[in-house]
């Protein structure tokens, strides 16, 4: 058998992987990436907007500094994010946006003068001015104070992804790809690398490393509609939690869109709709002004997302080949705006459904979009329960989003836990050597060896392993979407524990030579129905609605009761994962309160602590 | 009620011994806007688990899924079945190794590719985490994005003649990636170093302009102009080169 040995391993090769490996490798260490596919075909590369930094550059970004962007992630999180990691993301994300630039990045630069811009379907002026000319601008996402959100023009990730892995190739980082971590190999206390299987013959290999790290992205292929890439099925998270030992992070915390196109689920731009674009019902009338009287279509994502799935469960979802959905109308604002404003709206709509939305409607409806949660990891990166252990990127819950998200912070978060990470993975192998313990990786390889062969030869069952993920991913779109209840959710953790029944029963159907397709989700199968299971139980124990995780029997936010973060571990033999509780954040710099935005009901904290001083206490004087 | 599609589709597991080279053939009821992301994982969930091939993203970003589909290469994923007749035809890209039926070994490919290239900024200048950015004309950030588009499909590969017939021709992927670097004003490398890596017959004086690499281009990249725009610069540096080697110190 192949085996490897290397100071760093890093599992997944987007941008948290391939930036802690560049860290890791200047540094002087060995460092190999294992990834599903070529490293510049991640998912990474599919994050279009961009990354916010408080550069403060343009002028509508004028006075921008890490305060007011940690003031927007926090209120964006829900007070769920962990304050000393959101403090240490926004003071260091203009530094990581400055060195992707002396990297090669070609920002978008200020260009001063007058030039004209679009809100709620006005036009508005700006004037640059001329002293910056040239310096890094951003554009405008919600949930910001100010402009923050540097760019390429629509391809940030694919320019951030590229001008990474240049750095790979010249620091000579290896990058394995089509090779997939299967396990971690550990002896309850230390990780020593992993056993994977090579995608290209099907063979299986042992890596050997001094510090591991997961940064496989995020989960959202648990569910049927989303936007993620086919890859991002939580294979990492699978790995930490089929340890028994370390816990992944606020598992239910999921974001959802409005917009993905049906059927390929592709995202299309909220600005459809800040321009002025409307949805509409089978009727080909539009719902939203019954529903939101006030905000109607601009309400914030998650409200518009219930919304949008109750319309549709009132029967009025248009019928299609791949289920109901919804219409989103932008013909009314007429062919030059589409064509210069919404330009990628428009090629997507031409390109992967055939539809002009210029004179036709186009079919949407909500998907899952984002994981919040993941391998629970300290501020250094260094996962819980297993020393050697690291995780970044949104495969990690390092803990700055909290229960939402805010756009253009998830791909500043893989640059900027990367490099911090990747420091500290560079500090902790100064000096460190270990002892190998054959038994260890004897006992890991076999314990693999004979999983393949129970699946390929049908010893537990026969079950089809896509009819198994069909089952999971019914069970997650009806219980634990948009829509949250406790019995809804009950239901959907009954059901998930009978889809893992028969997970363990899958046989393939096929002979299961090479890098055989059915074999490769086969090993991923099983897992990914546990994290169904946290995700699902996770959100039936939290009783309150935070951030995207909204309950309607539980409407208010619960800062007495909920102001922490939930820890799914899973002991061998069990049905559900266990669930510890530790509080969310160790200093409270800005106290909970109103995000200003979305609807707000809240329980408050009594914990001084947290809050501070309180207004209504009386001076003491 | 929609159209009875017939997939043509090449099969061969190299892993398999027991496995030749052969064509199979599939048949799917057309569904509204499908596309060939949604055909070929049909075929493998409802008709044969053992079906290799490469999706990622299925958005048309991330250059995963270019295969030969009725002769032409193009990514997989942003075709509309109905812009094919009813009988189609896939084949895995050429020159690329095959590792099972449509999928085939870009990655390996494209990392030699870049190492031989030497696909970053070359620069002596160390970042100043405190200092602002150095400042650049907005219009040549985009100049720069526009030939930064590349996807490493591999499309352009598949459709070269060149570089079907000579598995050492670098490809029109390679002097875009040039290209690119010679325009970037933070990358200190000089014309001489430039003319060591593509001024040979693996490089650009090996092109036959054909121009099957821009006609193929999915992300419509103004390939046609790099190779031009390097020949004349690489002619020039040739000549110089010779005439260096003819001038007495």
């Amino acid at each position: 058998m192949d085996t490897f040995y290397t100071d760093v391993l890093c599992i997944g090769a987007g941008l948290a992987g391939e930036r802690v490996a560049v860290e890791a490798a200047s540094r002087g260490f060995e460092t190999i990436c294992l990834s599903l596919v070529p490293p510049r075909r991640s998912h990474s590369a599919a994050a279009q907007g961009g990354m916010q930094a408080s550069l403060g550059n343009c002028c509508m970004g004028d006075g921008d500094c890490p305060d007011i962007h940690f003031s927007d992630t926090v209120r964006g999180s829900d007070w769920g994010c962990d304050q000393e990691v959101a403090r240490m993301f926004a003071e260091t994300a203009p530094i990581a946006v400055r060195e992707m630039a002396h990297w090669g990045i070609p920002w978008n630069r200020v260009v001063a003068g007058k030039s004209t811009y679009y809100k709620g379907g006005k036009q508005y002026e700006k004037v640059e001015p001329a002293e910056r000319e040239g310096l890094i601008t951003a554009r405008d996402f919600g949930g910001t104070a100010k402009w923050r959100t540097c760019y390429t023009s629509d391809g940030t990730g694919h320019t951030l992804l590229f001008t990474m892995d240049n750095q790979t190739v010249k620091l000579g980082v290896k990058v394995h790809d089509r090779v997939e971590a299967i396990a971690l190999i550990h002896d309850g206390e230390t990780c020593y690398g992993a056993v994977a299987r090579c995608l290209k013959t099907g063979a299986l290999r042992v890596y050997m490393a001094k510090a591991t790290l997961i940064a496989t992205g995020g989960y959202g292929r648990l569910y049927r509609e989303t936007t993620n890439a086919v890859i991002c099925d939580g294979s990492g998270a699978v790995l930490a939690l089929n340890t028994g030992i370390v816990p992944l992070g606020n598992m239910e915390a999921v974001q959802f869109h409005p917009t993905g196109i049906v059927p390929t689920n592709i995202l299309v731009t909220e600005g459809c709709r800040g321009d002025g674009g409307t949805l509409k019902d089978v009727n080909e009338e539009r719902f939203m002004h019954i529903y939101e009287p006030g905000k109607q279509e601009l309400a914030s994502r998650d409200v518009v997302s219930r919304w949008m799935m109750h319309h549709i469960r009132e029967g009025k979802g248009v019928k299609s080949a791949y289920g109901d959905h919804l219409w989103l109308d932008i013909r009314h604002l007429g062919v030059k705006h589409i064509k210069t404003k919404l330009r990628e709206v428009d090629e997507i709509c031409r390109e992967f459904l055939g539809v002009d939305p210029v004179t036709q409607m186009i079919p949407v409806r909500p998907c899952q979009h984002y994981s919040m949660g993941g391998v629970r990891t300290n501020k250094d990166g260094a996962a819980y329960g297993l020393k050697g252990l690291f995780a970044a990127g949104e495969a990690a819950c390092w803990d700055m989003h909290g229960f939402n998200r805010l756009g253009g912070n998830s791909l500043a978060e893989t640059i900027v836990a990367g490099r911090i990470v990747g420091i500290k993975v560079s500090d902790f192998l100064e000096g460190c050597e270990i002892a190998i313990r054959t038994d260890v990786i004897k006992a890991a390889v076999k314990k693999e060896q004979e999983r393949i062969e129970r699946i390929v030869r049908g010893k537990d069952g026969r079950e089809n392993v896509y009819k198994v993920r069909s089952a999971m991913q019914d069970a997650l779109m009806e219980g634990v979407g948009i829509f949250r209840t406790g019995e809804a959710l009950r239901k959907a953790v009954e059901d998930l524990q009978k889809v893992l029944e028969r997970a363990e029963k899958i046989g393939l159907h096929s002979g299961g030579v090479g890098a055989n397709p059915e074999l490769s989700l086969a090993l991923r199968m099983k897992g990914q129905v546990k994290l169904a299971l946290c995700v699902a139980y996770g959100a039936e124990q939290r009783t309150e609605s935070r951030g995207c995780h909204a309950r309607e029997d539980y409407p208010e936010r619960n800062d007495r009761d909920w102001l922490k973060r939930t820890l799914a571990t899973w002991k061998e033999g069990e049905t559900l994962p266990t669930l510890d509780y530790e509080v969310n954040s160790s200093v409270w710099e800005l106290p909970p309160g109103e995000r200003g935005y979305g609807s707000c009901r809240i329980i408050c904290a009594e914990d001084t602590a947290v809050m501070g001083q309180s207004a209504t206490q009386p001076e003491a004087n | 009620m929609g159209r009875s599609l017939k997939f043509n589709i090449f099969r061969f597991n190299p892993e398999d011994p027991a496995s030749i080279p052969h064509m199979d053939t599939f048949h799917l009821e057309e569904t509204g806007a499908m596309t060939l992301f949604i055909a070929l994982n049909r075929i493998r969930e409802e008709q044969d688990p053992t079906l290799q091939f490469d999706f990622v993203c299925r958005a048309g970003i991330c250059g995963s899924c270019a295969m030969l589909i009725n002769g032409r290469p193009d990514l997989a994923c942003h075709t509309k079945t109905n812009n094919l007749p009813e009988e189609i035809t896939l084949l895995p890209l050429p020159v690329f190794k095959l590792i099972g039926d449509l999928s085939v070994d870009t990655g390996t490919w494209f990392r030699a590719m870049n190492e031989k290239v030497e696909s970053w900024i070359h620069t002596e200048k160390t970042l100043d985490p405190k200092a602002p950015e150095e400042p650049m004309s907005n219009d040549l950030a985009e100049e720069i994005y526009e030939l930064e588009r590349c996807i490493e499909c591999g499309c352009c590969v598949a459709a070269c003649g060149k570089a079907n017939m000579r598995s050492d021709f670098m490809g029109a992927v390679a002097f875009n990636r040039i290209a690119r670097f010679m325009m970037d004003p933070r990358d200190q490398r000089v014309g001489n170093e430039y003319f060591e890596v593509v001024g040979n017959e693996e490089g650009i004086f090996g092109c036959l302009g054909l121009l099957g690499c821009e006609d193929v281009c999915p992300k419509d990249l103004p390939l046609q102009d790099q190779l031009g725009m390097l020949r004349r610069k690489m002619g020039w540096q040739s000549i110089r080169h010779l005439f260096s080697g003819l001038l007495p110190g």
